[in-house]
């Protein structure tokens, strides 16, 4: 071997050795080192707080206490993983019905005008309700306790799409129509591959929102009238004294209404391709 | 012609009155005026997307009732679907008529981009284009559909001088090669002229057609026209015209 060659490979050996180097910097510079800081410093004055028991913090327990109580009794408990996929059935029921009926209602209303001076009012005086303020009268309506539940939560997402829907036809550039006729296009086709792909964006509003909404009212909802679900489990620890299951109910919440919401942001992405 | 605007809530604004003009087949006319005077209004009743309110718009003796595939507009800011690529914008006039097969539509339209400058772009979406190619490519989505008329609304308003020259070239070379009737709309009197075979000039409130200007300036006509002796004279007489109701306004004001 001679000296050139093995400088060579001495060289390549460090060039390796920075490249892997850089990667690991690199990765470490993508952290948000603040928001690492406050995080752990919000979960430390939390701990101070309850352990030198101030004011207000007697009945609290540490979040330490509450992740001990979820790996020994509920990360193997049926019940809890029910509570998850029932909420998330009365969540998905709710928010699809309301998407499959308010964003057709919302382009009728949007694309007739006679359709809409029809609907627009009753709509209009429905949609001040608040979603909860449907309790009462949706459980004495609905024959089971389940049915009314998704009532409820199909009430709190339909109005935002509808409205949503309905505005973004209306805010349709009409360059965008006009170009079309002038280019032969029949009203279907206008609907179709115009308004229809317009009015998408729009929709990603309504949904988006809609999902929070939906999240809110179910977790009411079941604190109200249901047996379970993680408001149902939320509840429960308050009403038996334990406080650790009620911090594990609203972070187990939480959690959901996140992946719900990163689900509902990847179907968004879906139906609008152009937008990078 | 009479145009009133009807908007609710808010008093009605008259915009044309006794508003009469001619377009010649095979000419460039080049409609002018300031802004607010009504020559979108006038552009889109030519188009058929609104209908006055008193008198006719006609196309050798047949009356317009509504937009057609005979006529094209070029609109101020860009009308191209942001949802659709390159591609299906300029496929969709074809398509909707049904008058190509998607196979030959797709090939009369990259017959166009190609000529445009356009064919690596043809699967991106008109967000990722630039102001100029964004023009460029309207103009191929218009002509595909082989339109009678080309109507075109201030289309180089917002582009950055130099992109503008190059387009307003590269629009007369377009020009002098399909002799498209064309109606363009500006406010620029640099621009009107260097494009004009007729100019009509647009003024007062409710506005009309206040002038009439034949440009004879030579084709093919490039630039250098802009530095020639019947340029300025044009636009000197185009000027006094303009500027009048401004001088009348300056000194009631005063």
């Amino acid at each position: 071997m001679n000296a050139a060659d093995k400088d060579m490979r001495e060289a390549m050996a460090v060039s390796g050795l920075k490249r892997r180097r850089t990667r690991v910097a690199r990765w470490l510079g993508g952290i948000n080192w603040r928001g690492a800081v406050s995080v752990a410093g919000f979960f430390l004055l939390w701990e101070l707080l309850v352990r030198t028991k101030a004011p207000g913090f007697e009945a609290i327990p540490t979040l330490s206490n509450a992740l001990e109580v979820f790996w020994n009794k509920y990360l193997t408990s049926a019940r809890y993983w029910q509570a998850w996929a029932v909420s998330f059935e009365r969540v998905a029921y709710g928010f699809v019905v309301s998407q499959m009926l308010g964003i057709p209602l919302g382009l009728l209303m949007g694309t007739r005008r006679k359709f809409h001076d029809l609907m627009f009012p009753v709509i209009e005086i429905l949609r001040p309700i608040p979603p909860l303020a449907w309790v009462p009268i949706s459980i004495l309506f609905w024959p089971t306790n389940e049915m009314s539940i998704v009532f409820i939560t199909f009430i709190g997402a339909f109005f935002i799409i509808v409205i949503n829907v309905h505005d973004g036809v209306r805010s349709i550039k009409k360059e965008h129509l006009w170009l079309a006729m002038s280019l032969g296009a029949t009203p279907m086709r206008i609907f179709r591959q115009i308004i229809l792909p317009s009015v998408i964006p729009s929709i990603a509003v309504g949904m988006t929102l809609g999902i929070a909404v939906t999240w809110n009212v179910v977790i009411a909802a079941e604190m109200i009238a249901s047996d379970v679900g993680l408001g149902r489990l939320t509840w429960e620890g308050y009403v038996s004294n334990t406080a650790t299951v009620v911090l594990i109910g609203m972070i187990s919440i939480g959690l959901a209404g996140y992946l719900s919401t990163k689900l509902v942001d990847w179907v968004e992405k879906r139906m609008m391709p152009w937008r990078k | 012609m009479r145009k009133w605007y009807h908007r609710k809530r808010q008093p009605p604004v008259h915009v044309l009155e006794n508003c009469s003009f001619a377009i010649d087949p095979g000419k460039l006319t080049v409609l002018m005026g300031m802004s607010g005077c009504g020559k979108s209004t006038l552009a889109y009743l030519l188009a058929g997307y609104i209908s006055p309110d008193q008198g006719t718009l006609t196309i050798d003796g047949a009356p317009i009732t509504g937009p057609g595939p005979d006529r094209i507009t070029v609109f101020q800011e860009t009308a191209l679907w942001p949802w659709m690529t390159v591609m299906d914008n300029v496929t969709f006039g074809p398509m909707a008529l049904k008058s190509l097969p998607e196979a030959q539509a797709r090939s009369k339209a990259e017959a166009l981009l190609i000529k445009f400058g356009l064919i690596d772009f043809r699967d991106k979406y008109p967000g990722q284009l630039s102001g100029g190619m964004k023009r460029r490519a309207e103009l191929a989505q218009a002509l595909i559909n082989s339109p009678r008329i080309m109507i075109l609304d201030e289309p180089f308003r917002g582009l950055d001088v130099m992109t503008r020259e190059l387009m307003q070239e590269y629009y007369m070379g377009l020009f002098e090669e399909t002799r498209l009737t064309t109606l363009f709309i500006t406010s620029e009197l640099e621009e009107a002229i260097f494009l004009a075979d007729r100019l009509l000039v647009m003024g007062g409130t409710p506005s009309r057609v206040v002038k009439t200007v034949e440009v004879d300036l030579p084709h093919p006509r490039t630039f250098e026209v802009l530095t020639g002796e019947r340029y300025l004279e044009i636009k000197k007489e185009l000027m006094e015209e303009l500027y009048r109701d401004e001088a009348v306004a300056a000194v009631v004001v005063q």
